[in-house]
């Protein structure tokens, strides 16, 4: 008998009286009368509401994508030659490129002996310097404050003040996270409280990120959906938030409005009216206020501009500015760098009492700190090539090009999916993201629903099979019942994205014809 | 406005942290603005943090960070032909050959997914490892994080416990605190070099009765802060307790790569399991950490880590796996693990220049554990056991009374009051055992020893400066 059966059989007596008295799922006797213990982590005594959890952007669609590719790897034969991903907003997957200067800063951060190397621009290097400089050791490879690098925070309150006409920004107000993700998983945690009826409720606008519903399911908060207007424009209706608060009190407590400006699937900008009724709504019902802002250099349309809920709040005059709580992200993730990979990101925190602040700045600690190379990243964003600097009109054109391209494909997009009977869409004028309404033939959707599949999930798997790309169902996101959408991104080179919504069109068309 | 009352129970719960290294900050601020001070810097060596110390990155490992994030860099002469090798392949691995994507899929990038498995295998002799088992994030804290999350349930008396070592690493209380888990401490025995002891695992048990749902032990092996490595038998002693009490073992072995006790090897959790005969092997759950905060890398800022999960429920697993689809573990990180996990090999133009660099970590590390032992075991009032590996001392304090009750006073741990003085007045920042889980009257403080020689000595100088001036005060 080896060491381990000896200390075994030695414990099985204490084991079974202690494992019985503390109530564990007592022993299994297989057949051969070895016994095999049942698992401590189960179904049914795992955290309730991990079980709650799901991310459409990465669920089964994109689960069966990777499959498709795996299997086209391996030389099968299938009705397309490759599978184009235009379900996660990945700029850098689809091709687009990152700016040269921020990738030079980077590099030399991490191996600084670079520095002595003629072929980066000085402006690069003096930058590097002054990052490492502000790490521990001369290395990104210190731990930082857990709120960020103070220098970096004092840049990023420095950007916020000159994006908004001066309104001022306190760098202490500056909190660096991984990502935006983590910024707004942070704040949902710390407000969440309360028992039944008394319960935080959160208002999402439907379409949603699903990151928001994940989280709240996570957090046991109650998800209180408000409708975005697809006949306008995917606009925010502020009788439709009345609506949704009135019946919400009914059975939860109130306490947060999310909006994410410019949309995401909706890809709409918000009108500086639209974001003051906001604000005053917010006031009036006294919600806190989160805005997730990191598209806000994705805007396309002439007629659009972006505004910030801060700059908005402070024009509002001191009855506003001094009183409505709102917390603003923002990342490295999107725009024009694109670098999701590197988990960079900051929230702005304004009018939050000191004490639930204390307990913001004591809950981030935990995780110790965010990415340093993603905290330097986040530096460069803030702080990029100022005019005369060496590396200024690269990055002009580098910034500029990445821009008008988005811009151009998202008016392709709208224009050839517009040209389809049966699909709708609204003008994308901002983000990643288009959001069309599809019209499914009733004989499909009693098929989706005899499989048990939702209707445009069922149309999208098709789609995936037939043709190789890969867009998320709409109700992923949620939408109005009985409607139906898909959320493509406009990411992949325009020649391919042309490619992708032909190829949207001609499958659209078969599919109404096979199932009329 | 919302108020204390607003904010979610579970983070009020979360225990308050000392402010020492937030201190130590403001101290490298003021100097910075032309401040008077006794000592010309700080010297802050209360985390892990080799880099912060003065310890140098692997060079190899940043070259082709670098290469990677500037792929021009590929076509630079200076750099070492495996770099630039590596740093495409890696690139190859990444969705669009960019570092600034989204890994593929949410555990992490399959390529890198599977060279950690394939380094498991070859460190355990050949036991299997499935990258499917396999999960990266951003750091041990939010990979344990996630473990605990999945993990937590209950309430009151059903409320998920998790059995933790006195003194266990200095963050790991407020996580567990956030994760909403009860700790259920167990003592280690100082006199032992920090060892576990059964009976006090079960004693330790025994208290949780009523209290809570014990479901989980955790433990660190080389010990953080201990510095205590276990032997096999050990090894086995916790897994079996593990298997018959039922819980599931979260050990956390960040710093296998840093033993330096004589007749000592690290031996890990998953390789002594699978040596245990099927009863064991087939059924114990397991949860392994590891990261690249470890000794020799020391890439604590760049935030990663990875859990290998061991005979976890399948259906269990699945949510573990998508539990953070929406987030995602950083693309560096994961590069600079696999080249962790993946070295230059004899032949390799860069393996010369790692081997040395690797050596010189981990002699520094040896020398400096003993030499710092051996300096602080002679002042009085103080008492170290020594370390076999990880990178902290963690010596014992026996203040004098006068001390204990100033601390009262004050409303701080006297080995709180310790640290402050100390900074105060010598610009050294230590850690302090109430971080780690010591209560009162077990003082002790903590100090990470991979410095630069000079480094440490200097350090050495002004805390013995310190302590004896203390004692002096209160004779």
């Amino acid at each position: 008998m080896n060491h381990g059966t000896a200390l075994l059989w030695k414990r099985r007596a204490l084991s079974s009286l202690s494992a019985t008295r503390r109530g564990l799922p007592k022993e299994k006797m297989s057949e051969n009368g070895v016994s095999s213990r049942a698992k401590v982590l189960t179904i049914d005594t795992m955290n309730p509401t991990v079980k709650k959890v799901e991310y459409a952007v990465r669920g089964p669609i994109v689960q069966r994508a990777l499959e498709l590719e795996r299997e086209l790897s391996q030389g099968m034969k299938k009705p397309f030659v490759e599978v184009i991903k235009a379900n996660i907003g990945d700029a850098h997957a689809m091709g687009q490129q990152p700016i040269t200067f921020f990738r030079q800063v980077l590099a030399l951060c991490s191996y600084p002996e670079l520095l002595n190397d003629t072929t980066f621009p000085e402006d690069a290097k003096s930058r590097a310097r002054r990052i490492l400089q502000s790490c521990g050791g001369y290395s990104m490879g210190s731990y930082s404050a857990s709120q960020g690098i103070e220098s970096v925070r004092q840049d990023v309150a420095r950007y916020i003040e000159r994006r908004d006409d001066g309104v001022p920004c306190d760098p202490d107000d500056i909190y660096l996270t991984t990502g935006a993700s983590d910024g707004i998983v942070t704040v949902l945690k710390l407000l969440v409280c309360g028992e039944g009826a008394a319960r935080t409720g959160v208002m999402i606008s439907i379409p949603q990120y699903p990151l928001y519903s994940a989280a709240l399911a996570e957090l046991s908060a109650v998800q209180i959906n408000y409708y975005l207007n697809e006949e306008t424009c995917w606009s925010m209706d502020i009788s439709e938030l009345q609506r949704a608060l009135d019946e919400a009190r009914r059975h939860c407590n109130p306490r947060a409005l999310c909006i994410i400006n410019p949309g995401n699937p909706t890809g709409q900008v918000q009108s500086r009216q639209c974001i003051e009724d906001v604000i005053r709504f917010a006031a009036k019902e006294r919600l806190f206020l989160m805005a997730d802002e990191v598209y806000q250099d994705n805007v396309y349309a002439d007629s659009c501009k972006f505004h910030s809920f801060k700059k908005v709040l402070f024009d509002m005059g001191p009855e506003y500015s001094n009183t409505v709580e709102l917390v603003s992200f923002h990342s490295t993730s999107k725009c024009y760098m694109g670098e999701c990979g590197f988990r960079g990101g900051y929230m702005e925190i304004i009018n939050m009492d000191d004490e639930v602040k204390a307990q913001l700045t004591k809950l981030v600690s935990v995780r110790l700190c965010p990415p340093v190379p993603g905290q330097a990243l986040m530096d460069l964003v803030v702080n990029p090539p100022q005019t005369g600097e060496p590396s200024y009109d690269k990055f002009i054109k580098e910034r500029t090009a990445t821009l008008s391209a988005l811009a151009e494909k998202a008016t392709l997009t709208e224009q050839v999916l517009n040209t389809v009977q049966g699909i709708s869409c609204n003008p994308v004028q901002g983000a990643m993201y288009s959001f069309p309404r599809i019209t499914i033939p009733e004989k499909a959707i009693k098929e989706a629903t005899d499989n048990g599949q939702q209707p445009d999930m069922f149309y999208c798997m098709k789609l995936l099979e037939e043709t190789g790309i890969c867009l998320v169902p709409g109700s992923g996101f949620g939408q109005k019942d009985g409607t139906y959408h898909f959320r493509m991104t406009i990411l992949p080179p325009k020649d391919k994205l042309t490619i992708l919504l032909n190829k949207v069109k001609e499958f659209h068309q078969k599919f109404t014809q096979q199932y009329s | 406005m919302s108020s204390l009352q607003d904010v979610n129970p579970t983070v009020r719960s979360i225990r308050a942290t000392t402010s020492l290294q937030g201190l130590a900050a403001c101290v490298t601020e003021e100097i910075a603005r032309g401040a008077k001070k006794p000592f010309q810097q700080v010297i802050d060596v209360s985390s892990g943090d080799p880099h912060r110390a003065g310890m140098a990155p692997m060079s190899f490992v940043r070259q082709v960070l670098a290469a990677c994030i500037y792929p021009e860099l590929l076509k630079d002469k200076s750099l070492p032909l495996d770099a630039i090798q590596r740093a495409q392949t890696l690139l190859g691995a990444c969705s669009g050959g960019s570092v600034g994507s989204y890994s593929v899929t949410p555990p992490g990038i399959p390529y890198i997914l599977k060279s950690v498995a394939e380094f498991i295998m070859r460190r355990d002799g050949g036991v299997n490892s499935n990258p499917e088992d396999i999960i990266f994030s951003s750091g041990s804290q939010k990979a344990l994080s996630l473990v605990l999350h999945l993990m937590a349930s209950g309430q009151g008396e059903t409320r998920t416990g998790v059995l933790t070592p006195m003194p266990c690493p200095h963050t790991l209380p407020t996580l567990l605190d956030m994760s909403g888990v009860t700790l259920v401490p167990y003592q280690l025995t100082e006199e032992r070099g920090w060892a576990v002891d059964l009976d006090e695992l079960h004693r330790a048990l025994k208290t949780a009765q009523g209290r809570c749902s014990p479901r989980a032990i955790y433990i660190s092996n080389p010990g953080n802060p201990t510095g205590h490595v276990q032997d096999r038998k050990s090894i086995e002693t916790v897994i079996s307790f593990a298997a018959t009490e039922g819980l599931v073992l979260l050990t956390e072995e960040v710093y296998q790569d840093s033993v330096y006790g004589k007749g000592r090897d690290f031996i890990s959790y998953k390789r002594v399991l699978s040596e245990m005969g099927k009863d064991y092997s087939e059924t114990v759950e397991l949860v392994s950490l590891h990261s690249i905060s470890s000794a020799c890398m020391g890439e604590c800022g760049l935030r990663g880590a990875y859990i290998e999960v061991i005979n976890m429920e399948p259906a269990v697993m699945k949510y573990l796996r998508e539990m953070h689809a929406s987030s995602s573990p950083p693309v560096l990180s994961q590069l600079a693990l696999e080249v962790m996990v993946n070295p230059p090999t004899p032949g390799d133009p860069s393996y010369k220049t790692y081997s040395q660099e690797i050596l010189h970590s981990l002699t520094t590390l040896s020398h400096n554990a003993q030499r710092a032992c051996e300096f602080l075991n002679v002042l009085p009032g103080m008492n170290c056991q020594p370390a076999m590996g990880g990178v902290f001392l963690y010596p014992r304090l026996h203040l004098p009374p006068q001390m204990v009750e100033e601390a009262q006073m004050l409303g701080v741990e006297a080995d709180v009051l310790y640290c402050q003085r100390l900074l105060e007045e010598e610009g050294v920042c230590l850690g302090a055992g109430c971080e780690n889980g010591q209560e009162s009257p077990n003082y002790h403080i903590r100090l990470c020893v991979l410095a630069p020689p000079d480094t440490l000595e200097e350090m050495l100088a002004r805390l013995s400066s310190f302590h004896l001036r203390l004692l002096d005060r209160f004779p």
